[in-house]
């Protein structure tokens, strides 16, 4: 059981009164909401707290990327893992991800993935993601040929890692004549590559294919759908003619642990409720621009969403779909070890900074996370896996 | 829809289109825009003198975009293989919005099966001070009140709920043929001199989708371009104004004739 710290690095000052007369905090939301007094402090302290993760034991550290949003301040997240890998020592550091399709030179991503690969002496792991929709808003990429340029770039890169350079690439959207990267990655036979998705079943099937056998990391999403996913992962590789392993599939949870269950809820209730509701916000046509899914899906999201526009989420409405854990230590393990063994996962992905939260409470979250969570699932963890 | 529009369907080149028409006389090859192939009172009135053809452009309605089709300009030839297929010659090409974007990378390609052009409220060429609508990012409603600028019809037209599939299916085809650059070519300036036909360029000065000012490069551009202005009218000209824009059109066909 491997157990990773998530940053999305919000910018946790937002105005959350935004809501009053924009009604998104990605692409449209103007950037005067972000005091630019403020940023230095930000990811002094952002950056401070994934690497205090490494020195608390976690088994890895991860970022990503986000565009143009209050949600996340990393549009370039291998800056911040240039960063980490002078400021932690054992540490994974997991990119989850790059946004391949938003970019139109891939190979300049193979190159940066090498570099950090060298550089955090073979600690990275990389994540490879087409990019939310608001996203194709905010770099101009038509969306109608986001999977498209996803593989194109995906060969592209694993290729441009593992094949003698310099070698000719000439893709219906990229076109290369000379491929050769410096550095190449230490990593053999290339750096791990990890799939976060809210998950599609082409998606999973092409995880899970055997030429790949990559990491699927289910994200923000309720128990029930996360539980189904990597069912289906291990319906796919049964089908490839292998058996999946836990550690190709990974849990992201939004998780807080404090002194007491009473104290966990109080303290958490503004941030989490915030996160869903005031910075993981967009009306459906930017989360959904033509094209990016198909058109069933696209209409599976349109009416679901109608149905529950109404609600906001609250803490409890959160807890009950099994979008995020907090109590004290000794429920927060029981819950996270639970569902392990219901999920049978290998990779525990807790994001123990949320939205608003301020510093004092990640800290003790994290703080107790790996003195009291961590150590209890690693030793029951792994007898429970039937899989592994 | 009037109950004389007949439908066939046309293969060009191994793909099939469907082609609405209805009346008889001279030929007006009637490009459709972003919102899809509706036969609408304009083009009813247009049947009363001329034979009125309205094809669905590939990737609308029911049928996908082919993976070759990246941009308007791969459709705009591909209209000049249709007009071959359909052995037109002689045609009054018109076109709105998208559509009319459409018809001037036609022209600006080829005019020699062309008699005269019409671009309604057309796309396709950016003017800076004077920015499109985000038709990808406004929602059904505000993109319905966005065509009019009689909000009564706007209102009138939302209470009928629209075909989801099909509205996403165009939508789909519209981003692969207008997302980046949004809606326009910025290389058809450097062209319009190639559209030698008489033209008759027609806006709504209350066009909120793509304003009014638009027409300066096009009008400065095409040697023989005739601008007409309908007042008190949004984007949607054929729906909001179709009798005038019917006598406008009628007017400038009927001169292309003399």
């Amino acid at each position: 059981m491997n157990i990773f710290f998530f940053h999305l690095m919000p910018y946790g000052d937002l105005d959350l009164s935004y809501t009053d007369k924009y009604d998104s905090a990605w692409v449209t939301l103007p950037n005067t909401y972000f005091d630019r007094s403020k940023g230095t402090a930000i990811y002094d302290r952002y950056i401070g707290e994934l690497s205090l993760a490494d020195e608390l034991g976690f088994d890895g550290i991860c970022v990503n990327e986000h565009h143009q949003t209050a949600y996340g301040l990393m549009p370039a997240p291998n800056l911040i893992a240039g960063a980490l890998t002078r400021t932690t020592k054992k540490a994974k550091i997991a990119i989850l991800g790059r946004a391949l399709p938003l970019v139109n030179n891939p190979v300049a991503i193979a190159e940066e993935f090498a570099m950090l690969d060298q550089m955090s002496g073979g600690r990275i792991i990389t994540g490879f993601v087409r990019g939310i929709g608001s996203e194709y808003f905010a770099s101009g990429i038509d969306p109608t040929l986001s999977h498209a340029r996803y593989y194109e770039a995906h060969e592209l890169i694993l290729r441009a890692w593992t094949e003698p350079g310099p070698f000719r690439y000439h893709g219906r959207h990229y076109s290369f004549d000379y491929v050769n990267i410096w550095p190449r990655p230490v990593q053999l036979p290339h750096p791990p590559v990890w799939i976060p998705s809210q998950g599609s079943i082409e998606t999973i099937e092409w995880c899970a294919a055997k030429e790949r056998k990559y990491t699927y990391l289910q994200t923000f999403s309720p128990i029930e759908l996360a539980q189904k996913n990597f069912d289906a992962y291990r319906a796919c590789a049964e089908k490839a003619g292998y058996k999946a392993q836990a550690s190709q599939l990974g849990w992201a949870i939004p998780t807080y642990v404090a002194e007491t269950d009473e104290i966990a809820r109080r303290e958490l209730q503004p941030h989490i409720e915030a996160f869903f509701n005031k910075f993981l916000r967009f009306p459906i046509e930017m989360r959904m621009p033509p094209g990016y899914s198909s058109i069933a899906s696209t209409k599976m999201l349109i009416e679901r969403k109608y149905a529950v526009r109404a609600s906001q989420q609250t803490i409890d409405t959160l807890g009950d779909l099994g979008m995020c854990i907090y109590g004290s230590a000794k429920t927060v393990r029981e819950k996270l070890l639970h569902h392990q063994k219901e999920m049978g996962i290998g990779n525990l992905i807790a994001m123990l900074q949320i939205a608003t939260q301020p510093a004092e409470q990640t800290e003790k979250s994290m703080r107790l996370f790996a003195a009291e969570v961590a150590p209890y699932l690693r030793a029951n963890a792994s007898t429970a896996v039937a899989a592994e | 829809m009037a109950d004389n529009v007949t439908t066939e369907t046309v293969d060009v080149r191994g793909l099939k289109l469907k082609v609405q028409q209805a009346g008889s006389g001279e030929t007006i090859l009637f490009l459709h825009g972003a919102g899809g192939s509706n036969w609408t009172g304009l083009l009813d009135r247009l049947a009363t003198k001329y034979r009125v053809l309205l094809p669905e452009h590939p990737g609308f309605g029911r049928s996908q975009i082919p993976d070759w089709m990246m941009s308007v300009g791969d459709l705009a030839l591909f209209y000049l293989d249709f007009m071959t297929a359909s052995k037109l010659d002689n045609v009054h090409l018109a076109g709105h919005s998208l559509g009319g974007w459409l018809t001037a990378e036609i022209a600006i390609r080829n005019t020699t099966k062309l008699r005269s052009v019409s671009l309604l409220a057309p796309a396709g060429i950016a003017v800076e001070e004077a920015p499109f609508g985000d038709v990808f990012l406004w929602n059904h409603e505000q993109s319905t009140r966005a065509q009019f600028h009689d909000q009564a019809l706007a209102e009138k037209r939302l209470t009928v709920a629209p075909d989801l599939d099909i509205a996403l299916q165009n939508k789909s085809a519209v981003a692969r043929l207008a997302w980046n650059p949004r809606f326009s070519n910025p290389q058809l300036p450097f062209w319009l001199h190639r559209i030698d036909k008489p033209t008759l360029l027609l806006w709504g000065r209350e066009d909120r989708v793509i304003p009014y000012a638009c027409h300066v490069p096009y009008k400065n551009g095409i040697a023989q371009a005739q601008m007409e202005t309908i007042d008190l009218c949004g984007h949607a000209i054929h729906n909001e104004k179709p009798a005038e824009a019917a006598a406008v059109i009628e007017k400038f066909l009927s001169g292309v004739k003399a």
